[in-house]
């Protein structure tokens, strides 16, 4: 074996173990404000779970998110949109997978609509447990993954 | 002892004092709107968290979509997330604390009736959550 394709098997297999050992996982979010507002009513997502255009969208129309008017007051709408932004799926050189097929003239509105997201739990996920009163909404993550507020997702 | 009961006590009173004055400050809401108002009704309150209104968003017609029928039960959000009990006997510093207050009725009122309360009925309402 040469020495070159020896480094490729060797990195291919370093690539491999980190992906099976961490496939899903997600920055904590470490703004308090964040977490204790958009946490009042569902889990806090986390920020890298939507491009910066959707965050956008959803702090500028808070009166009528999903349903429910979640208005705040200017000074917190604002600084909860920069955490948000600033820490956006498309913030940093690498999109990741969440942002798999969502093209640039789509602003999604919920993480559960991006094709990723979609793909990972039609795989895994019977519809009897969306149906379950103690899951109650897809937006309900900690139901099924315990550590998701940490940002891991990998308990599936 | 003495000096722990004495410091027990203005504790309670202090706790309780604080608790008051949301409520107090909507009596004078309430009064200045109507003069002949005379006080706050936990019947009244009662009957507004069970009522199905209109006029607000369709998924929740009632405080109690939410919040159970039950004021002592936890309660779950459409997004699935329980909700502290609403009665004070359970959830002692729900109405301290004004601003929280105000932000609460806002989003709600305005998801479940489509409009501002009044401050008749945000009285009414934290009066029978304290019978609760």
């Amino acid at each position: 074996m040469t020495s070159l394709k020896m480094i490729l098997t060797g990195a291919a297999i370093i690539a491999s173990t980190s992906l099976a050992f961490a496939d899903e996982r997600y920055s904590p979010i470490k703004d308090e404000t964040v977490l204790k507002e958009c946490g009042a009513c569902h889990m806090a997502f986390q920020p890298q779970m939507l491009p910066k255009r959707s965050w956008g969208k959803i702090m500028t129309t808070l009166s009528d998110h999903f349903g429910e008017d979640a208005s705040l007051d200017d000074k917190t709408t604002q600084q909860i949109t920069n955490y948000l932004v600033e820490n956006a799926a498309d913030s940093g050189w690498y999109s990741g997978k969440m942002m798999r097929g969502v093209h640039d003239d789509w602003t999604p509105m919920r993480i559960t609509e991006l094709p990723y997201w979609i793909r990972e739990h039609k795989k895994e996920v019977p519809e009897r447990a969306w149906n379950d009163p103690k899951v109650k909404s897809k937006a309900n993550c900690t139901a099924c993954h315990r550590y998701a507020k940490s940002g891991n997702y990998d308990d599936d | 002892m003495k000096s722990i009961l004495l410091l027990t006590a203005s504790l309670l009173l202090v706790t309780q004092m604080a608790s008051a004055a949301p409520l107090d400050d909507y009596r004078a809401q309430a009064k200045a709107t109507d003069p002949s108002f005379s006080d706050f009704s936990a019947e009244k309150g009662k009957a507004f968290f069970l009522e199905n209104h209109t006029g607000g968003k369709p998924e929740t017609p009632s405080c109690t979509s939410c919040h159970t029928k039950d004021a002592k039960a936890v309660g779950q959000t459409r997004a699935g997330k329980a909700i502290e009990p609403m009665a004070l006997s359970v959830s002692p510093t729900r109405y301290s604390d004004k601003d929280k207050l105000e932000k609460w009725f806002r989003r709600n009122c305005n998801s479940v009736l489509g409009r501002e309360c009044s401050a008749l009925e945000k009285g009414n309402f934290i009066t029978f959550m304290q019978t609760q």
